[in-house]
C-alpha cells in the first residue's frame, strides 16, 4: 500500500459511482463485493510529518457512499455483536448507500454518543470489521467494509451542518451523581445518566477535559476540537464539571457519599500509572514514559515550542520501545517535535504488534524505521548521565505462550549498539493508585485494578467503576462499554431509590 | 479558580502568598504539596509544597523561591488576582507519631514544608530540635514560627552572618554524637543538603527523612518525569513521597535529572530578559 492522493481518491470514487448509476438493475451481492475498498485520504506523508494536522482528512461524499454499498446487509450483523456498544451498523450503512447522512448518524447516536471520537480510534479491525461478511467473503478481514470510517464521516458532516442534536433529557429526579474522570467511560456515564434527568458532576483531576484523548492521544489522531465539541453537547445538557479536582485527595471518595450527598459515584481514573524496563540507565536524562512525553506535547502543548512554559527534551535520534497505539503516538509525535530518526523497537514481529495497522502504516510512510526482533537491554549514558545509546538484543521466536502469541526468545552474544539520544518507553501503563490509596474499602487486584461485578459494581455500595481502572490498559470504545454497564446499573439504582421514596 | 489573598517578600527571591483553597486547606496534611499553573492554556504545571493551613479561613499558604519563568510570573501576580489552576493537597501525608526526640533540619526554602511538619510533630508531643541553614541570613525564613515549635532551635549560615558560620551538617552531626541519639531526623532543604545529611546520620543509625522536590508534570502517578531510586526501587515521588528514607534514596541520580531541561530553562530565561528589555526600552 503506498500513498495515493486524496484527489485522486476522490476522482476514483467519482467515476465509479457514475458508472453504477447508469445501470437500471438492482446490485447483486457480486457487483457489491466488486466496488474497491475505498482508502482514507490523507495528508502527504513528507508535509504531515512536520505538523500536528489531522493525518487522515476523512472521506469525500462520494467515497463514503460507495464504500456504504459494498456492505451486503447480510442477516448475520456480526459487526453489532462485535460492537462493544452494539451500534446498528448495517441501518447506518444503508442510510449512507442512500444518501441520507442525518438519519444514519442519528442510528449511530442511538447506542454510541461520540461518533467522532469513536470512528477515529476505535479498534474496527478487532471488532465490527473482524468479522465482516465482505472481508470473510474476500478472504481479507482488510477489505471488511470499513465502518469506522463511514461512522467518522456522518459524525463530521452533522458537525460541519452544524445541525448536532442534543439528546432528551427526562424532568430532574433530584438524585446527585459523582464522575470521577473525564475520559471516554465517565463521559458516556455522564451522559447517560443525565439523561435519566438525575443531576450528574464530572471531577476532573487536571486542568482539561477528556483525559487520555486530551492528555495522550495526539492531535493528528483526535483534534482536540473534536474532543471538545463533545464535550460542549454534555455541557449543554446540564452536565456539570469540575476540573482541577483530584478525588481521593481533594476530597475522598467516601466524602463525596456521607458528606456531600451524592446518591451513586462512577470511577474512571484511568491506568495512568507508566510501566518500565526496569533495565540499567533507565533513569538517565532523556529516557521517558510515553505518558510523560505525551502529556507535555499534548496536554501542556510543548509542540507550540516558542509559546507553552512547558519544556519538551529536544531529540535528534529517538528510540521507542513498544508496539501498541502509545508507541506509535510518540514515535510520530517526537518526528513532528523534529526529531530526525526515530525508531520503534518490538520485540515480536509485525504480526504480535498490538498497534492498529492504520496507524503502524501511517508511522512508516512518514519515515519511522521498525526494529522487529529487538530489544533494550540497556541505556547508555555520557559524563552528563543524558543517553546516548541503547543496547539492544536480538531475538527469534519461539513457542506461544500463554497470550497465544509466540513467545520472543533472546538470541545470545546478539549485542549491538543504536545511536539514539532518547529513548521513550511505552510498554504499558499499570492502574493508577491515588482513589485506591485514600480508600481502603474499595477492593482492588494485585495489578491494582478496582475489582467490580458484572454491572461494574466495586466492593463499595453506590460506587462502581469502569474502564482502564479496571480493564487495565484498553481502548476508549472498551471503556465506553464499561460506561454504558456502569449507566445502567447506576440509573436502576436510582430508579429503584426513587420507588422506595415514593412508596 | 483560586484567589491570591495575600502576598508578602520574605527575602529578595522568596514569596510567601495566602491562597483562598478551603476544600485544600480542610484536607491537607503535613508533608502535601499542590500543582499550580498561572496560565490555563500555555502555563506549565509546578508543585509546591504546602507551608501553612488555616481551615477556618479557608486558605493555605506557599512559599517559593524565584527561579524560573513561572515562579517569577507568579510573583509579578497580587492579592486580588487568580490562580486558573490549583490542584491538591497532592503526596502522602507525613506519617506522624510520638517518636521521641525528633530533629527536624531546613535548608534554605526547605523550611516552609518543613514548618507543617514540624508543627504535627510538635502537636504529638515530641521533643524538637530544629536547626536552620541558609547561605546569608537574608535568606533565612520562618525563624520566628519554628522557634515557636521547637525546644531548642540552632541556627547557621554559610557566611556567618546570623548564628554559627557553619553549614547544618555540622550541628547534626553533634547532636547524633550525643547520648540519647535523637529518634529521627527529618532534613529539607536543597538536594546536596539532604544528601549530605542523610551521609551525615547514617553512620549513627539515625533514621532520616527527606522531602523531594523532582520534576513533575500532572503530579498524580500518571507521567513518570518525578521517578528516583530508593534502595533498589524506582518510586514515584508524587504518589509514593514526596517523604522518603534519606539512606535509600540515590541523590546523583536525582540531582543530574533535575537539570533535564537546563538548557530549556536558560533560553526561557534569556527569552524573559529579552521581553523585559523590550518592554523598558518601549517605556523609555
Amino acid at each position: 500500500m503506498t500513498y495515493i492522493e486524496s484527489s485522486t481518491l476522490t476522482a476514483i470514487a467519482k467515476d465509479y459511482l457514475e458508472e453504477l448509476k447508469k445501470r437500471n438493475d438492482p446490485l447483486k451481492a457480486r457487483d457489491r463485493l466488486k466496488i474497491p475498498l475505498q482508502e482514507m485520504p490523507s495528508q502527504d506523508p513528507h508535509i504531515r510529518a512536520k505538523n500536528l494536522e489531522e493525518v487522515a482528512t476523512g472521506y469525500t461524499e462520494e467515497q463514503a457512499i460507495l464504500e456504504a454499498m459494498r456492505c451486503l446487509q447480510c442477516p448475520k450483523e456480526m459487526c453489532v455483536h462485535d460492537c462493544p456498544v452494539m451500534v446498528n451498523i448495517p441501518v447506518f450503512l444503508k442510510y449512507i448507500a442512500d444518501g441520507d447522512f442525518q438519519s444514519a448518524v442519528d442510528e449511530i447516536k442511538k447506542t454510541s454518543l461520540l461518533p467522532a471520537i469513536c470512528g477515529r480510534v476505535c479498534p474496527q479491525e478487532v471488532q465490527c470489521q473482524l468479522n465482516c461478511t465482505v472481508g470473510k467473503s474476500l478472504k481479507d478481514v482488510d477489505q471488511a467494509v470499513s465502518i469506522g470510517r463511514l461512522e467518522r464521516f456522518v459524525a463530521d458532516w452533522e458537525r460541519k451542518q452544524g445541525t448536532v442534536k442534543l439528546p432528551e433529557i427526562k424532568p430532574e429526579t433530584g438524585k446527585k451523581v459523582a464522575i470521577v474522570g473525564s475520559g471516554p467511560a465517565g463521559l458516556v456515564v455522564a451522559a447517560d445518566v443525565r439523561r435519566e434527568g438525575h443531576e450528574v458532576t464530572l471531577f476532573e483531576a487536571f486542568h482539561k477535559l477528556g483525559g487520555v484523548m486530551r492528555y495522550g492521544i495526539p492531535e493528528f489522531r483526535l483534534p482536540n476540537d473534536i474532543v471538545d465539541e463533545e464535550i460542549e453537547t454534555l455541557k449543554k445538557i446540564g452536565v456539570k464539571f469540575q476540573t482541577n479536582f483530584v478525588v481521593g485527595r481533594t476530597r475522598k471518595l467516601h466524602d463525596l457519599i456521607t458528606k456531600d450527598g451524592y446518591d451513586a459515584v462512577f470511577v474512571g481514573t484511568g491506568a495512568g500509572l507508566p510501566l518500565f524496563m526496569g533495565i540499567e540507565g533507565e533513569n538517565l536524562v532523556g529516557v521517558f514514559s510515553a505518558n510523560e512525553y505525551l502529556t507535555r506535547a499534548n496536554l501542556m502543548r510543548a509542540f507550540e515550542k516558542d509559546k507553552a512554559a512547558t519544556p519538551i527534551y529536544s531529540s535528534k535520534r529517538v528510540a521507542v520501545l513498544g508496539g501498541g497505539n502509545v508507541a506509535m503516538d510518540a514515535a510520530r509525535m517526537s518526528l513532528r517535535l523534529g526529531a530526525e530518526k526515530v525508531y520503534v523497537v518490538y520485540r515480536r514481529t509485525e504480526v504480535e504488534m498490538p498497534a492498529r495497522k492504520e496507524e503502524v502504516q501511517h508511522a512508516k510512510e512518514e519515515g519511522i524505521e521498525f526494529l522487529f526482533l529487538q530489544n533494550a537491554k540497556r541505556i547508555l549514558g555520557d559524563e552528563k548521565s543524558r543517553v546516548k545509546a541503547m543496547e539492544c538484543l536480538r531475538y527469534e521466536l519461539g513457542e506461544p505462550d500463554s497470550s497465544g502469541r509466540r513467545r520472543p526468545v533472546v538470541i545470545p552474544d546478539s549485542e549491538f549498539l543504536l545511536d539514539v539520544d532518547t529513548v521513550i518507553v511505552a510498554i504499558g501503563n499499570g492502574s493508577n493508585p491515588l482513589v485506591s490509596q485514600t480508600t481502603p474499602d474499595l477492593k482492588v487486584n494485585r495489578w491494582g485494578n478496582i475489582i467490580v461485578d458484572d454491572n461494574q459494581k466495586t466492593s463499595m455500595e453506590r460506587v462502581f467503576a469502569g474502564g482502564d481502572i479496571v480493564l487495565g490498559a484498553a481502548t476508549v470504545i472498551l471503556a465506553m462499554g464499561e460506561g454504558r454497564r456502569a449507566a445502567k446499573a447506576i440509573n436502576d439504582l436510582l430508579a429503584e431509590d426513587l420507588k422506595k421514596n415514593q412508596s | 479558580m483560586n484567589k491570591i489573598i495575600d502576598k508578602k517578600q520574605l527575602s529578595k527571591d522568596v514569596f510567601q502568598m495566602k491562597i483562598e483553597a478551603p476544600l485544600i486547606a480542610s484536607e491537607r496534611q503535613a508533608g502535601q504539596f499542590i500543582i499550580l499553573q498561572i496560565d490555563e492554556d500555555l502555563g506549565e504545571r509546578i508543585p509546591l509544597t504546602i507551608a501553612d493551613a488555616d481551615e477556618a479561613a479557608g486558605t493555605i499558604t506557599i512559599i517559593y523561591q524565584v527561579v524560573g519563568k513561572t515562579t517569577h510570573e507568579l510573583s509579578q501576580l497580587e492579592p486580588g488576582k487568580y490562580l486558573p489552576v490549583f490542584a491538591g493537597p497532592l503526596g502522602k501525608p507525613t506519617h506522624i507519631e510520638n517518636f521521641g526526640r525528633v530533629v527536624c533540619v531546613g535548608g534554605g526554602i526547605g523550611t516552609a514544608p518543613l514548618h507543617p511538619i514540624t508543627q504535627a510533630l510538635k502537636n504529638a508531643g515530641n521533643h524538637i530540635t530544629t536547626i536552620l541553614g541558609a547561605r546569608t541570613s537574608e535568606l533565612l525564613i520562618l525563624t520566628e514560627e519554628m522557634a515557636k515549635l521547637s525546644d531548642s532551635m540552632i541556627i547557621c549560615t554559610d557566611n556567618g552572618s546570623a548564628g554559627r558560620k557553619a553549614l547544618v551538617t555540622e550541628p547534626l552531626k553533634e547532636i547524633c554524637s550525643q547520648d540519647p541519639k535523637p529518634d529521627l531526623v527529618i532534613a529539607i532543604g536543597p538536594p546536596v543538603m539532604m544528601k549530605f545529611c542523610s551521609l551525615t546520620t547514617k553512620p549513627f543509625g539515625v533514621k532520616t527523612l527527606v522531602s523531594l522536590n523532582t520534576i513533575m508534570v500532572d503530579g498524580t502517578g500518571m507521567c513518570g518525569g518525578c521517578r528516583v531510586n530508593v534502595g533498589n526501587e524506582v518510586k514515584f515521588v508524587c504518589v509514593d513521597g514526596p517523604e522518603f528514607d534519606g539512606h535509600l534514596v540515590d541523590f546523583d541520580n536525582m540531582m543530574m535529572r533535575l537539570n533535564s531541561y537546563k538548557e530549556f530553562e536558560l533560553h526561557n530565561h534569556n527569552c524573559h530578559l529579552e521581553n523585559q528589555m523590550s518592554s523598558l526600552e518601549k517605556k523609555l
